[in-house]
């Protein structure tokens, strides 16, 4: 009686075996590391000679590192402080301009365990400081901007087929859309079948009021749901290339739902200007000057000293159609300036609008848009607003395509702009509603206050289990120390995050796992005291617990899964780790605890037992 | 030894008319206290900043205050956060200057008088996700405790399953009531410790009921209030047990866990206190008002224990 087949015992030993392997990782530590990376949008190589330059450049400096790995995505290098880490990253940023250059911390885990994808715990921001920041897309402007959008094309179209048109403007009386006015009925068919054939994704209204012809055009309720899950997209991609280019290490960009969208930058501290990257609206728009004769084709825009300017309506090229943008000194003034480069089609239209216009004057209009959510009477309200600004007018000199230069900016500006414009346009201004920072000492607190809890918590538990369970007591303690270790392991494996809650999840389930144990014991106790022999009361003690145990746990589990569906951040943190501890502390009370037991006793003579 | 002397007879359910004018009275306080003067929230939902900052010497609070009020923030709540180095500033929700983020401002007015301050925590959370966390939350409550009626109801009888959900309504009633009564703060993770409690009351009452459906099947002869009163005496150890272990970790959580999980700790242990009493009170207890007898369990019940303990063989 209570014996474990061999194959039982050779299964409890492997998943100990690879748990505690997996969950090895968390006790090496971390090095300082400086990480250097290609910037986005350049076709930059991390090779032999790079690191050769680096290497130069650090022992130039006079700085010693542990030493470095190169990937073809990333060359690391290791130091042995903090202090080494700061001075080598100031000096490598200054050599390697083109690239990106991160702190970060490497982990010390043998490479034959990482090998085997072993790495240590996610932490979450609460642990390792840094910032969080929650964004809301403002999908409402991203729906105008797509009827600018299609404005303009119609405009074009119109032209293009010989139709005249009295009007064509967003409707902003009701609930938005695109309104196009025409002179007489005929016209307005003709308008209407050319949109037709031209766009499938518009709902077209006939208006009559009087002597108005008008349509009125808006998006179906496809093409809307389309045009949000690209607007999100977008602003996901673009806010990634914004965060390389700030140089963080292992950022977290998500969706969260269906217009947010989730930030984390572990380690920044400098939230300004994480905060004036991430959100920055800014873009470029280039526009010829309005003569005096054509002052009806034009809108009146500001210079940056207040006076007024007009220019014409139709747009030469926009900030979309810049791939690539750098920050420079302007040769002739010495004063700051941006580089770009159009792409393609940006370019010929350039090219040909440049060609027809020497000697006329262009202005580069600097656009933002801005958000901001207040609370109003006990609601809020969001206003948004888009400032316009000329940065510039200048003489097209000679004709110029792909690659040429913006001034009026001061330096700073012309820097930010350039990363915004290599980094890509967000589709739609965003604002942030929920920003977290953790600062670092903060972090490194919450970690020792955690992992003190775990093992006080630990140590109570035990001594009170062998207090009242005597051998047994000890069995028990035994599986909650491998529930911790086989927990801390499946941590690992998911890279799940953990927080300071989860931690707490981990000591709530040092206390709660044991539950199973006393269960099964209390179970044996009053099968002994029912005058059972003691083989059997371990036989019948187990066996019957069960069922108990199992209602228990899964009761418990779905108030776990709510919490997890519910929380955010930290909170499901702790989702997570309570819903896993109680699973594995299936396994460890109930198997491990049989098995040692079994080994134990099983098939021996027993008078009494020690329980 | 102390510990093992847990198997006296106590007539628990003969007390149950006081337990019950007991749970009556924690109930109406805190219902009494929700009405009146309803929960301190957290900025998780009100919206608003706070900000944590750190002196190398103990701060004057008052100091704080004045140089805040001062300088445009005079809603500015000023207090210690553990202890007389850490001051925690909670704000409303402010208008943001694009050169200098509010936190930025906060810490260059607290070093003007040229002390030691540096920057520990900021949180800023908009109007609208306030709303959103406090419709949510209560959803989370409301869909778990559904949850648990459902599975109860199946693996047990609705009357149990009434009696579970009773139970935990009560628990989270007088747990709330509690931050409210004492204007404790109410946070995020107080919400998180809140699940967690209906999750371990749970578990205790199962356990509980467990053994009353073994026993209404065991001990035919006996009447229900004898078959309850029996089975909670039988499950007195493991009941202390547990929920002294885990009792005792929360100590050392509230004890050691830190200034930010105080609210967590105190919600949790004071769920288990409770949730212990209730699983042995409430929850038999409105099973037994109820009317549940072993006619309502045995047939089905015997069928669908035999298949779960064959099914589950470890």
């Amino acid at each position: 009686m209570n014996h474990y087949p061999l194959w039982k015992y050779l299964l409890i030993a492997a998943v100990i075996f690879i748990c505690g392997l997996y969950a090895l990782p968390n006790i090496f530590g971390e090095d300082p590391a400086v990480q250097i990376s290609p910037a986005y949008a350049r076709d930059m190589k991390i090779d032999q000679a790079l690191q050769e330059t680096a290497e130069a450049e650090l022992k130039n400096a006079n700085i010693s590192f542990i030493r470095v790995d190169r990937t073809p995505r990333q060359l690391l290098f290791r130091f042995k402080d903090t202090n080494t880490q700061l001075k080598a990253s100031t000096v490598l940023k200054e050599a390697l301009p083109k690239y990106v250059v991160a702190q970060n911390l490497a982990s010390t885990t043998p490479d034959w365990l990482r090998a085997l994808g072993a790495q240590a715990m996610y932490l979450g921001l609460d642990l390792r400081g840094g910032v969080h920041f929650l964004m809301q897309v403002d999908m409402e402007t991203a729906i105008r901007q797509d009827e600018e959008t299609y404005i303009g094309e119609m405009r074009t179209l119109f032209r293009e087929n010989k139709l005249r048109y009295k009007g064509i403007s967003r409707d902003v009386s009701g609930d938005g859309g695109i309104l196009v006015s025409v002179a007489d009925i005929e016209k307005r068919d003709q308008a209407k079948k050319l949109i037709e054939i031209e766009y499938d994704d518009l709902v077209i209204t006939e208006i009559n009021e009087g002597d108005e012809y008008r349509l009125h055009l808006a998006f179906t309720e496809k093409a809307l749901i389309e045009n949000r899950q690209k607007a999100l997209e977008q602003n996901i991609t673009t806010l990634r290339n914004r965060v390389n280019e700030l140089g963080v290490s292992e950022p977290v960009i998500q969706r969260q739902g269906d217009e947010r969208i989730v930030v984390q930058l572990p380690g920044v501290q400098d939230t300004a200007r994480a905060k004036e990257i991430l959100g920055a609206t800014a873009t470029l728009e280039f526009r010829l000057v309005a003569d005096d004769d054509e002052k009806l084709g034009a809108r009146s825009y500001k210079r940056r000293d207040g006076s007024p300017v007009m220019l014409k309506r139709r747009v030469i090229a926009t900030g979309d159609q810049i791939v690539d943008a750098a920050a420079t000194i302007d040769q002739r003034s010495g004063r700051p300036a941006t580089v770009v480069r159009l792409d393609n089609k940006g370019a010929k239209r350039m090219l040909m609008i440049t060609r027809k216009n020497v000697g006329k004057p262009m202005a580069v209009v600097f656009m933002e848009y801005h958000i901001k959510t207040k609370e109003v009477d006990g609601k809020p309200v969001t206003t948004r607003s888009k400032s316009e600004e000329v940065i510039n007018v200048a003489t097209i000199q000679e004709e110029f395509g792909k690659n040429f230069q913006v001034t009026g900016l001061t330096s700073s500006e012309a820097n930010n702009l350039a990363l915004l414009l290599r980094a890509g346009a967000l589709k739609a201004p965003m604002e942030i509603i929920e920003e977290r920072t953790i600062g670092p000492s903060l972090g490194q607190e919450n970690i020792n206050l955690g992992v003190l809890s775990i093992m006080l918590g630990f140590l109570a538990v035990m001594l009170f289990m062998w207090m009242r369970y005597k051998t047994f007591g000890m069995v028990a303690n035994l599986a909650l120390l491998m529930n911790v270790v086989i927990l801390v392991a499946l941590l690992s494996l998911l890279q799940a995050t953990l927080t300071l809650p989860g931690m707490a999840g981990i000591v709530l389930t040092l206390g709660m796992a044991v539950d199973a144990n006393v269960l099964i014991f209390e179970k044996i106790r009053e099968e002994i005291a029912n005058g059972n022999s003691p083989q059997n009361s371990i036989h019948v003690g187990y066996e019957k617990a069960f069922v108990t145990i199992f209602d228990a746990n899964i009761t418990t589990l779905i108030a776990a899964l709510m919490l997890f569906g519910f929380g955010t951040g930290p909170i499901k943190g702790f989702a997570i780790t309570l819903s896993l501890g109680i699973i594995t502390s299936m396994f460890t009370a109930i198997m491990l605890s049989r098995g040692v037991i079994n080994f134990l006793y099983g098939g021996k003579k027993l008078d009494k037992l020690s329980v | 030894m102390l510990l093992t002397r847990f198997d006296y007879k106590f007539d628990f359910m003969g007390k149950r008319h006081i337990a019950l004018l007991l749970s009556g009275i924690l109930m109406a306080v805190s219902l009494g206290s929700l009405f009146v003067q309803g929960l301190v929230f957290g900025i998780d939902f009100t919206g608003g900043t706070l900000v944590e900052v750190g002196y190398s010497q103990p701060a004057d609070i008052e100091d704080i205050r004045k140089t805040l009020h001062e300088n445009g923030f005079p809603d500015a709540v000023v207090q210690h956060f553990g202890s007389s180095k850490e001051v925690l500033i909670r704000l409303g929700v402010h208008e943001e200057s694009k050169e200098e983020p509010l936190s930025s401002k906060i810490l260059r007015l607290l070093q003007q008088g040229g002390e030691k301050v540096d920057m520990r925590r900021v949180e800023y959370v908009g109007p609208q996700i306030g709303k959103e966390l406090v419709e949510k939350g209560g959803l989370a409550v409301i869909y778990t405790l559904i949850g648990i009626l459902i599975y109860v109801g199946f693996r047990f009888e609705y009357r149990f399953a009434i009696g579970a959900v009773a139970a935990l309504v009560h628990d989270t009633v007088i747990v709330v009531g509690f931050f409210s009564l004492f204007r404790l703060e109410f946070d995020l993770t107080v919400l998180a410790a809140l699940l967690a409690v209906i999750g371990y009351s749970l578990n205790d009452t199962i356990v509980v009921f467990d053994r009353i459906r073994e026993n209404f099947v065991k001990l035919r002869k006996q009447a229900s209030i004898n078959v309850m009163n029996i089975s909670i005496n039988q499950m007195l150890g493991r009941t202390v047990m547990t929920s002294v272990t885990t009792a005792l970790v929360l100590i050392i959580l509230f004890i050691f866990g830190g200034e930010l999980i105080h609210g967590f700790s105190t919600a949790l242990l004071l769920g288990v206190i409770i949730g212990t009493y209730s699983s042995i009170y409430i929850a038999s207890a409105s099973a037994l008002g109820l009317g549940v007898s072993k006619v309502d369990l045995m047939p089905v019940e015997k069928e669908g224990e035999e298949k779960n303990t064959e099914g589950f063989k470890w």
